[in-house]
Order: C-alpha cells, then sequence, then structure tokens
C-alpha cells in the first residue's frame, strides 16, 4: 500500500498544484513533498529486508498483453526512494530565493518527475518500469526548455533525443524478452528473469547490448555522456539538481534490476566492457572537469567521473563494490545537489560562474564557503563525510575485480581533489573582487537547504551503520538473484 | 447498416435545409444525425449481418471501424463549426461531409469489391469538392484540381484490377476470390489485378511512392478540411486495405508483400525525414500524416490476428491526435495569420489551453508514454517482433526517433517568446474549449486503459 502511496500520491496531487495561485503552489507543493518524505520514511522505519512482501502490489493492467501493475520495494529501491524523496522538498525548497515564472507549472513538473522517478525505482514489470522510465522524461524536457538558459532549445533537443534513442532499444529487449516467456506472455519481473535466464549467449549478449546502452546514457557512461555538459549548463538549477542528484540514479538502477539479473551471461561476456568504459569516463571527466574554466560545467563533469565509479562498481559484480555503489548513489545525490545550488548561489549573487572572475568569496559570506567547503570534502570523499563510505568500499571492491581498474580509477580521487580544491581556492580564497565584494551571506532558506545536506554528509561519514546494513543487504540480495538466474 | 441509413437521412435532409430554411441549425442536426449512428453502431455490435445480397457486411471489424470513424466524424463537426460558419454554401458542405462518411462506412463492411469502389468514390468525389471549398483562394483550387487528376486516375487502377481479377476468379466476392486463389492456379492478368488494385489503395494511404498529391492537397484545403481527409478519409482507406487483402488475397501475399514492405520503409523514411525540413506548421502535418501511413502499413505487413486491433487502436489514437492539432493549427493561423511554425510562438502566453493540448497530441503522435500513440506503436513493435520482423521494428524505431526532431520543434515555438505583433490571446468558444479537453484526456485513458480498443476485435 505504501508503495503505491508513494507513486500517486505526488501524481495526483501535482494536479492540484496545477490549478493553485503562484504563491499558494510553492507552499502546496512543499507540503506535498514533505508528506512524501513522511510515507518513505515510514516505509524505512517499517522495512524488513528478510521479508519485503509488505510492499508488493500485484494487480494486472493489461491482462491479454501480460502487463502488470506489479510494485514493490526492495533494499535498493528504497535508498533511492528515500533520495528522491529527501531531495525534493529541498529542491523545492530551494526554488524560493528565485523568482520562477509560472510556479504552479513548475512545481508541478517536479512533482509529476518525483512520481514517475520513484515509479521507477518500485516498479517490478518490464513494462510498467518503460513506461515511468519514459514518463520521467517530459517534466524534465520541459522544465529545461521553460526555464531554461538561452541555448535550451537545442540542448533540450538533443538531450530528449539521446535519451530517448536509448529507451527505445531498452524497449526493444524487454519486448523480445517478453516474447520469450512462455505461453501467454508476460511482463512481470519473473518472468523476464526466466525469459532471460534460458536465453542462449548470443542472444543475450544482443539484449545486454539494448538495455545497457539506455542505461548508460542516462548515467551516463563514457562514451554517452556528450549530451550531459550542455544539459547540466542550460538547465535551470532545479533542473540540474533533479537530473544529476536523482535522475540519473535511474540508469544505476536500471543496470541493477534490469540488466544484472536478466542476462547474467551477457553481463559475464561484457562486463569487462563496460568496466573498462566506466573507468575511461572517470580519468577522462576528471580531466575536462580540471580544465574547466566554467564552475557549473566542473561539477558537472565531476558528476560524470564519479557516475563512472560507481557503474564500474556495479559491473564487478563484486560485493563491496555494489555495497559502495548503493551508499554512493546516495551520496553522490546529495553532494552534487548541494554543489549545484552553491553555484545557483553564487550564479544569483555575482551574475557568473566563471571559476577566474571569482574570488574572495569566504572574506564577504564565510557561512556559504563553510557549507562550500563541508560539501566539497564530501565530493572529493575525505574520511569522515559520506563520499569516503561509498568510494572506499568501491575502490575495493573494483580492486578484488581487477587491481589496475582500481588504481585508474583510484587517480580520479586525486584528480578529484585537484580540480574541486582549486575551484573552491579560486573561487572562496584571497582578495574579494568588484564582483564578489558586495554579495550578502546565506539567506534563511539557503541555510535551511544547504544545512540538512551538509548534516547528512557528515552524519553518514561518521555513523554509516543504517545506510550500510540497507546497502549490505541490497548487495546480497542482488548478487544472491543474479546466481539464481544464471 | 444503421448507420448507412441515418447518414443517408442526414445528408438528404442537409442537402433540402437550404430550401426548407432551417439551415441554421444543420450543423446541430448533423451532429445529432452522428450520435445517433454511433448509438446505433454500437447496438449492432456482436452480430455479423449481411445485407444487400452478402454485398456489406457487418461484422465486429465493420462495426467497430464504423464506431470509429462516426465519433471521428463527430468531434470533427463539433471542432470545425467555424468552417461550416464561414461558409456560404454550408448546407452544400454539411451534404458532402456526411456523405463522405457513408462511402467510410462502406469501405470498412463491404464484402464485395463493387462496394469498396463505389464506397471509394463516394468519398473521394465528396473530398475533391472539399478540398476546393475556399472558391477564391487558389491553393484551395489547385488543390482540388490536382486531388481530383491523380484521384481519378487512381480510381482508373483500382477499377482495372478489379476488372482483371472479376476475369480470373469470376467473381466480386472477397470470399469467393480467396477461395478461388487458394485452390486454382490463377492466370497472369489475376497478379497484375492485384498489383493495380494493390497502387490504387496505396494512392488512396499517400504511401511513398504514391504520395506526392498528398503534402500539396493538405497543405492546398482548408485546414478542417485537411484534418478530415488526414483521419476519417485515412482510417477509411486503411480499414479497407486490410479488409481487402487480409480476406481476398492473403494467399497470394508472395505476390504483394515484398512490395508493401519497400514502399513501408519508403513511407516511413520519407514521410518523416522531409518533415524535419517543414517550416510550415500545415506541411509539416501532412508529412507526419504521411509518416504515420507509414506505422499502418506496418500492421498490413505483419497480417496476423494482431494487426486488426493494432490498426483500429492506431487509428483512434491517431485520429484523436490529429484531429486536436489541426484543431490548433486552425486557430493558431486565424490569429497569427500564417500556417508557419513561428505562428505557433508564444502559444503558452496567448492561449495556456491550446498549448496544453497541442503538447499532449504531439506527443501522442510522436509516441511518449503514457499517451495513446505509445502504446499504439508498442503494440505494431511487438506484433512485428513476434512475426520476427526484427528490420521493420528497427525502421520504427528510428522513424520515431526522427520525428521527435520536429514534434519538438513546434513545442518549442509554442513555449518561446512570442513576437510583438503576435501576442493577442487566442480565445476559443466554450463548447470547443469543453471538447478538445476531453478529447486530450482521453488520449491519455487510451493511453492508460488500452484495452478498451485494442481487444475488440
Amino acid at each position: 500500500m505504501l508503495t503505491a502511496i508513494l507513486i500517486f500520491l505526488p501524481l495526483l496531487a501535482s494536479v492540484l498544484v496545477l490549478a493553485l495561485k503562484p504563491a499558494q503552489a510553492r507552499v502546496a507543493a512543499l507540503i506535498i513533498a514533505l508528506a512524501e518524505l513522511a510515507v518513505s520514511l515510514v516505509a524505512f522505519a517499517q522495512f524488513n529486508p528478510a521479508d519485503t512482501s509488505a510492499f508488493s502490489i500485484a494487480t494486472p493492467w493489461i491482462e491479454q498483453l501480460g502487463i502488470n501493475f506489479n510494485i514493490g520495494l526492495d533494499g535498493t529501491g528504497l535508498v533511492l526512494v528515500l533520495l528522491a524523496t529527501i531531495l525534493t522538498p529541498l529542491i523545492i525548497l530551494s526554488s524560493y530565493t528565485g523568482n520562477i515564472e509560472r510556479p504552479a507549472l513548475f512545481y508541478f513538473l517536479i512533482l509529476v518527475m518525483q512520481a514517475s522517478m520513484i515509479g521507477v525505482f518500485v516498479a517490478e514489470d518490464g513494462f510498467l518500469f518503460y513506461i515511468f522510465w519514459e514518463m520521467a522524461l517530459i517534466p524534465i524536457y520541459f522544465i529545461c526548455l521553460l526555464w531554461g538558459g538561452a541555448e535550451r532549445v537545442r540542448v533540450t533537443l538533443k538531450f530528449f533525443i539521446y535519451t530517448l534513442a536509448g529507451s527505445l532499444f531498452m524497449l526493444l529487449g524487454l519486448i523480445y524478452l517478453y516474447l520469450q516467456t512462455p505461453g501467454e506472455h508476460s511482463f512481470s519481473m519473473q518472468a523476464l528473469y526466466e525469459a532471460g535466464k534460458n536465453l542462449d549467449a548470443v542472444s543475450q549478449s544482443w539484449v545486454f547490448w539494448a538495455l545497457f546502452v539506455a542505461f548508460a546514457i542516462k548515467m551516463p557512461v563514457f562514451p554517452f555522456h556528450t549530451w550531459q555538459p550542455d544539459t547540466y549548463f542550460e538547465a535551470p538549477a532545479q533542473g540540474t539538481m533533479l537530473l544529476s542528484g536523482i535522475m540519473l540514479k535511474m540508469g544505476v538502477f536500471g543496470v541493477i534490476r534490469w540488466l544484472l539479473p536478466v542476462v547474467p551471461q551477457g553481463v559475464e561476456q561484457w562486463s569487462y566492457v563496460a568496466v573498462i568504459l566506466s573507468v575511461i569516463g572517470v580519468v577522462y571527466a576528471s580531466f575536462l572537469a580540471i580544465i574547466q574554466k566554467d564552475i557549473k560545467r566542473l561539477v558537472a563533469y565531476s558528476s560524470i567521473a564519479h557516475v563512472g565509479l560507481i557503474s564500474a562498481g556495479i559491473f564487478t559484480q563484486n560485493s563491496a563494490a555494489v555495497q559502495g555503489a548503493v551508499i554512493q548513489m546516495f551520496s553522490h545525490g546529495i553532494i552534487v545537489f548541494g554543489l549545484f545550488y552553491i553555484v545557483e548561489i553564487i550564479q544569483t549573487r555575482t551574475g557568473t560562474t566563471k571559476i577566474d572572475e571569482l574570488g574572495g568569496i569566504r572574506s564577504v559570506a564565510p557561512k556559504l564557503a563553510t557549507l562550500f567547503m563541508v560539501i566539497m570534502f564530501g565530493s572529493v570523499a575525505l574520511p569522515f563525510t559520506s563520499g569516503f563510505v561509498g568510494e572506499f568500499l568501491l575502490l575495493n571492491g573494483i580492486f578484488q575485480y581487477q587491481p589496475w581498474a582500481s588504481a585508474v580509477a583510484g587517480v580520479s580521487v586525486i584528480l578529484g581533489a585537484i580540480y574541486m580544491l582549486n575551484a573552491y581556492r579560486k573561487s572562496m580564497s584571497g582578495e574579494a573582487n568588484t564582483l564578489t565584494q558586495s554579495i550578502t551571506d546565506l539567506t534563511t532558506v539557503e541555510k535551511a537547504v544547504l544545512i540538512p545536506l551538509c548534516l547528512m554528509v557528515v552524519v553518514i561519514g561518521i555513523y554509516p551503520a543504517p545506510l550500510l546494513d540497507l546497502s549490505q543487504t541490497a548487495a546480497q540480495n542482488l548478487l544472491q538473484i543474479v546466481e539464481l538466474y544464471k | 447498416m444503421n448507420a448507412i441509413y441515418i447518414l443517408t437521412g442526414v445528408g438528404v435532409l442537409s442537402l433540402l435545409s437550404e430550401i426548407l430554411n432551417f439551415k441554421k441549425y444543420i450543423v446541430w442536426l448533423a451532429v445529432l444525425g452522428l450520435v445517433a449512428t454511433l448509438v446505433f453502431t454500437v447496438a449492432d455490435w456482436g452480430t455479423s449481418i449481411s445485407y444487400f445480397n452478402d454485398m456489406v457486411r457487418f461484422d465486429n471489424y465493420a462495426i467497430a471501424f464504423s464506431a470509429l470513424l462516426a465519433s471521428v466524424g463527430l468531434l470533427w463537426l463539433l471542432l470545425s463549426k467555424k468552417f461550416f460558419d464561414s461558409n456560404y454554401h454550408v448546407t452544400d458542405y454539411t451534404a458532402l461531409v456526411i456523405f463522405a462518411l457513408i462511402g467510410a462506412v462502406l469501405m470498412v463492411s463491404f464484402s464485395n469489391m463493387v462496394v469498396l469502389f463505389i464506397g471509394i468514390e463516394i468519398i473521394s468525389l465528396s473530398m475533391y469538392v472539399m478540398a476546393g471549398s475556399r472558391k477564391n483562394d487558389l491553393l484551395s483550387n489547385e488543390a482540388a484540381l490536382k486531388y481530383f487528376l491523380l484521384g481519378s486516375f487512381a480510381t482508373g487502377f483500382l477499377l482495372f484490377g478489379v476488372a482483371l481479377v472479376y476475369g480470373a476468379s469470376g467473381s466480386f466476392y472477397l470470399a469467393k476470390i480467396a477461395q478461388y486463389s487458394a485452390t486454382a492456379q490463377p492466370p497472369v492478368f489475376y497478379y497484375a489485378g492485384i498489383v493495380l488494385i494493390f497502387i490504387a489503395l496505396a494512392f488512396k494511404v499517400s504511401a511513398v511512392p504514391f504520395h506526392f498529391w498528398a503534402p500539396d492537397v493538405y497543405q492546398g484545403a482548408p485546414v478542417s478540411v485537411t484534418s478530415y481527409m488526414a483521419t476519417i478519409v485515412k482510417t477509411a482507406a486503411f480499414a479497407a486495405f486490410f479488409r481487402l487483402f487480409y480476406t481476398a488475397f492473403a494467399s497470394n501475399s508472395d505476390v504483394w508483400w515484398l512490395a508493401l514492405s519497400i514502399i513501408t520503409v519508403l513511407t516511413l523514411a520519407v514521410g518523416n525525414i522531409i518533415a524535419v525540413q517543414q517550416t510550415n506548421a500545415k506541411r509539416l502535418l501532412a508529412y507526419s500524416s504521411l509518416a504515420h501511413a507509414g506505422y499502418l502499413l506496418m500492421a498490413l505487413l505483419i497480417l496476423n490476428s494482431y494487426s486488426a486491433g493494432a490498426i483500429l487502436y492506431y487509428a483512434a489514437s491517431y485520429s484523436l491526435a490529429t484531429l486536436l492539432s489541426f484543431f490548433v493549427l486552425d486557430k493558431v493561423s486565424e490569429y497569427s495569420g500564417t500556417n508557419d511554425i513561428a505562428g505557433f510562438k508564444g502559444l503558452y502566453k496567448r492561449s495556456p489551453l491550446l498549448a496544453f493540448v497541442m503538447v499532449l497530441s504531439l506527443l501522442s503522435l510522436a509516441g511518449i508514454p503514457p499517451m495513446a500513440g505509445f502504446f499504439a506503436k508498442y503494440y505494431l513493435f511487438a506484433a512485428a517482433l513476434k512475426s520476427g520482423l526484427l528490420w521493420l521494428v528497427i525502421t520504427g524505431v528510428v522513424a520515431s526517433l526522427i520525428s521527435i526532431i520536429y514534434y519538438f520543434k513546434v513545442v518549442a515555438a509554442a513555449f518561446s517568446q512570442a513576437d510583438e505583433n503576435q501576442a493577442s490571446p487566442i480565445s476559443v468558444p466554450a463548447f470547443q474549449k469543453v471538447v478538445i479537453v476531453l478529447m486530450a484526456l482521453g488520449l491519455i485513458a487510451l493511453g492508460i486503459l488500452p484495452n478498451l480498443v485494442f481487444g475488440l476485435i
């Protein structure tokens, strides 16, 4: 029941928001998002990894075609649902400072987006998964198109076509699997797992690529990442936060639930390639981040680097790495959101995101500089921050899989420290210049967004046990299923 | 069958209304007539009765398509109120539209090739006149002439083909032809007949390379007429195409299957690729309708038990979305004075409702879930994959990716800043607001509950 509420609460309430006046809309949106957070926390409290049947709902949807409305929550799904429900109210709150045009539509789209993404995380039917997967694309497209930067029309179209191309081939892969299910055909997750299991190795590798490309584009993994920096740059701040904070996890999640267990032999044949591509992406994006002159682009590339590491970890199918990936998905969501928000704060105050034009912000806005520092430490994976827990497990796991891959990916931690610290130093320390000397420090709303983020970064870093437990069962669960359907 | 009686009555009545002096009400009368048609058609559901010496048969296929045609006709009338208000000869045009609908109903219910021919002729002749209904507009005249000349050609092909098939099989009845082709060794001219009929029908559904008339005619005709041609005429033509080839010529599929597959790929490719370059929204929608003909042709190629339901569902979702998009185009061009995509600029500010409706219908045409257009395509792709036609599905997938480019061009325009001189708000009559909102919701509802339609036949 809770799972259905998680999907339908924001979906139905969003229509309500659409009908409200601007001032009411933003309050209503925040209340809805907080209610949704409460629901997900209840789910978290009730969650029992040994028996998740309480969260499952299975009803036929289009019976003749074997399409079901099957939803449920497992460890990974719960982590991501929590991430989505924690970030969404903060994203809504973060929009309070700016002057958003047509707010009712804006919050409507954010809530529809949230509902679709949660749908992706809980769907246990291939068709349903696909529907939510695509549905998430529409609101984010309009958020970028309507509130984006100057180049938005071209960039958003590229983004849309890119991701849709991937998804359509994923759809073909899913239909192919569906046609392999016995008898009346079914799209239910178990049926597709069974169907994948019975495929020969060659078919499995075809299906692997059909599905992998869709997920690789979403994450994005090198060389499917070219849509990402432009889109992050042109999207409005909240759009970037949704994209980087939550939406890209759809790709990782897709690999976990709809790739590894579906075609284990295909994965076995190609995981090496996937790991190599991911590691290349990590290093490549890190170097690109170093040479960026624009801090927003820098964060965009750093996101590619971090996600590359997550992706590499998952494809190793090592329990430590998978566990690290789950934790890192959560941690990366918080940190990248924080980074983009800080960039947004700097941009609205100074009108620029060029690193060289900034400087000395620390002297005029010490609170901003401090909170930025905490989040940046998380990003460079300093011990006692949330970034450290995930990245340590990931590198450890990848090392067990292939030492050199871990060594190369480990370089990215150093590179990450270089570009992050550099950006921080250039923008925050030194003498305030004409652009930065008159900026104000954080407002209450900004603090209300950033302080919870920083708290999460630190608390997870110091006391990661709950997340570790949850992700450990998730990882074991996944590897068991993969083993089962091999 | 009641559909034909009622429609004939309404058609004759509207011819008389000029004399009897109630032409003010004739559109509403036609609306009522269509509602009655719909009700009586649906009431026949499950029966399979033959009329006129078995020349027409109202089986579930015919009833489902008749009901679809009647509902689309109804919605079309409601959305085209302006077309009738602005035309002096309102009675002639209502009569033509209603008669064309009779032709369409015949085209989905025939079981004899003569009836097919009569149906096609009724619908075509009406459309020739309708395309030229703006007498003072050069483009409208050109459209009518072009349509008429090329259409007559196609009719000639059809008639010749029917004659050849009759010459070989000795019958106009589909069942007898099917029996004949399955058992006998037909002479070569029988196959020539099939090819000629095939070409004629490919012309009617505007499949590449017999499509050259379509963009010009669609662009030249008044928007309402274009929307009628793109929905009702197209639906009827596809239903007829499938009915004829599935019942009569299925065992000769080796003759036409390869040709049809080439035509399908060409239609998908040409329709979509040329649409990308259009700057005129009306022409863009014309090419988009061409592209959708490609998807419907896919259903013919699959030629199994899925096909009929696939065509019905596709035609329903496509017609709904096309009616809506043409309606919005009509409104926009009325206020912007242009059919260009640029005319859509700032639509969101000028009329949020129209922008919203336009976006939903374009998303549906592009095949994005949860809109009906997605499920229509999904159903086709799944059926084609089941038949092992992977190359066909990949063509379809690439084509729908290309279609995003031009549909989203319009979407992006609708949400961009308006030019100074084109910022006046667009007003829509209240009853039409209700109709378009219901239709837009229908597009979502059809997408979420597709089994309401495709499972019927």
